[in-house]
């Protein structure tokens, strides 16, 4: 499984459009408009794009979005800094959830 | 597609000068600094240095053609032994002068009245700062680069350089730290603005952003690392059309250390020659030929044309 994710196969992602190429051609559409700069900068925009792909973990986005944030001048004390937002978020999802535990053991305690 | 391509593809016709309104001398390739991306390979064991004899012809030449702007470069051009006397003279000829500085040289033996010395001589100052923070600067520049650098710049500051004032200029240069390309110039500036006032009081005029060019040091690293094709599709993708007409090769002729005439530092140190039908040393400088004349053009030209340009 070391193989599993190649850094090449991200470069074939236009081959998932060989089928159902207006599907892939609409997400595409949406995903590039979605990245254009409007109320938020481009750089806030990679920055989301950086904390998303480290909370689903996707080894794709990840290596894009770091190359994205190196291209929009910021360095690792940047995506550092994201990180701990997106991990603390992520943290506090999971604590947040103690809640629905202190509940449940009210519940069946006496 | 090569970038001659491009070009006939684009405008019909091959790229030409429009003029020669600065002239930009390498002064010789020795360096205090080995810095990772240094295009000219510069560092402390480099010989090649411009004598003064040639400084003298490049200075007629300037004076004959009514030409007001020299820019002097290197490796460090400080280390130049007749560098103080080729700035003197230009100076006192009224010309503009131009020095791009590595900062650090600053604190070399011998060097420390350099600040004072810009200052007197109305120098416009372009500092290499490849980032704002010292991790940074370090990994590309060398351990402790950024300390001094600094330092320089606070000293330059205390001079009144890069206040806004027109005779005390003080410009930065940023290179990305890798194989990426260089972010919007504005964007940039407002950060290092920001954080050089707010980490260490700092404060200069304006930030250029440079692509780092797929030659010398810089393209050893990406042959080493494998990186070299990938980083020049990556120079092909991002052609931007509009910056034909600012192509710094269009309005400068750049001069080696032996007075040899190259369109730009960049085919310097290639040994990319001027057009055939131009003269090729600064002895036989022409100006109405040089003006229109045809641009001697390289895959490494792709390094000027992408995303917002390099020059």
């Amino acid at each position: 499984m070391t193989e599993y994710y190649r850094n090449e196969d991200l470069d074939r992602f236009g081959e998932i459009g060989k089928y159902h190429p207006d599907l892939f051609r609409k997400f595409m559409d949406w995903y590039n408009s979605a990245l254009e700069p409007g109320l938020l900068s481009k750089r806030e925009k990679v920055l989301i794009g950086l904390a998303v792909a480290h909370v689903i973990q996707c080894p794709y986005c990840i290596d894009s979005y770091s190359r994205s944030c190196l291209e929009e001048g910021m360095c690792l004390e940047h995506i550092t800094e994201a990180l701990h937002v997106a991990s603390a978020v992520r943290g506090g999802a999971s604590l947040i959830h103690g809640i629905q535990a202190h509940n449940t053991v009210q519940k069946l305690s006496l | 597609m090569t970038f001659k391509e491009r070009i006939l593809s684009i405008q019909g016709q091959p790229l030409r000068a429009k003029g020669v309104d600065i002239i930009q001398v390498n002064i010789g390739s020795k360096c205090n600094m080995a810095c990772r991306h240094c295009h000219v390979t510069a560092g402390p064991d480099r010989k090649q240095e411009m004598d003064r004899e040639t400084m003298e012809t490049v200075l007629d030449v300037l004076k004959d053609n009514t030409i007001s702007c020299l820019d002097i470069t290197g490796g460090a051009p400080e280390l130049n032994p007749h560098f103080r006397y080729l700035v003197g003279k230009a100076r006192d000829s009224g010309l503009h002068v131009i020095v791009r500085t590595n900062l650090t040289i600053f604190f070399e033996e011998g060097m420390e009245d350099l600040p004072e010395f810009y200052s007197n001589n109305a120098v416009e100052i372009i500092a290499s700062l490849p980032y704002y923070t010292e991790s940074e600067v370090d990994r590309v520049r060398g351990k402790g680069a950024f300390e001094k650098s600094t330092r320089a710049l606070k000293k330059l500051n205390n001079l009144g350089y890069g206040c806004g004032s027109f005779d005390k200029r003080l410009n930065l240069v940023y290179n990305p730290a890798g194989i990426f390309l260089a972010p919007s110039q504005g964007a940039l500036e407002d950060d290092y603005k920001r954080e050089l006032r707010k980490r260490f009081g700092i404060t200069f005029d304006r930030l250029y952003t440079f692509a780092n060019m797929p030659i010398g040091r810089f393209r050893e690293y990406l042959i080493l690392s494998t990186n070299l094709q990938r980083y020049m599709d990556k120079l092909e993708d991002a052609f931007n059309l509009l910056t034909l007409e600012g192509l710094m090769c269009r309005r400068l002729i750049s001069i080696g250390w032996n007075g040899v005439l190259c369109d730009c530092d960049f085919n310097q140190i290639l040994g990319l020659t001027l057009d055939a039908d131009c003269p090729q040393s600064v002895k036989n400088f022409d100006y109405l030929r040089l003006s229109e004349r045809l641009i001697t053009v390289g895959e490494h030209c792709y390094g000027c044309t992408a995303g917002q340009g390099s020059t």
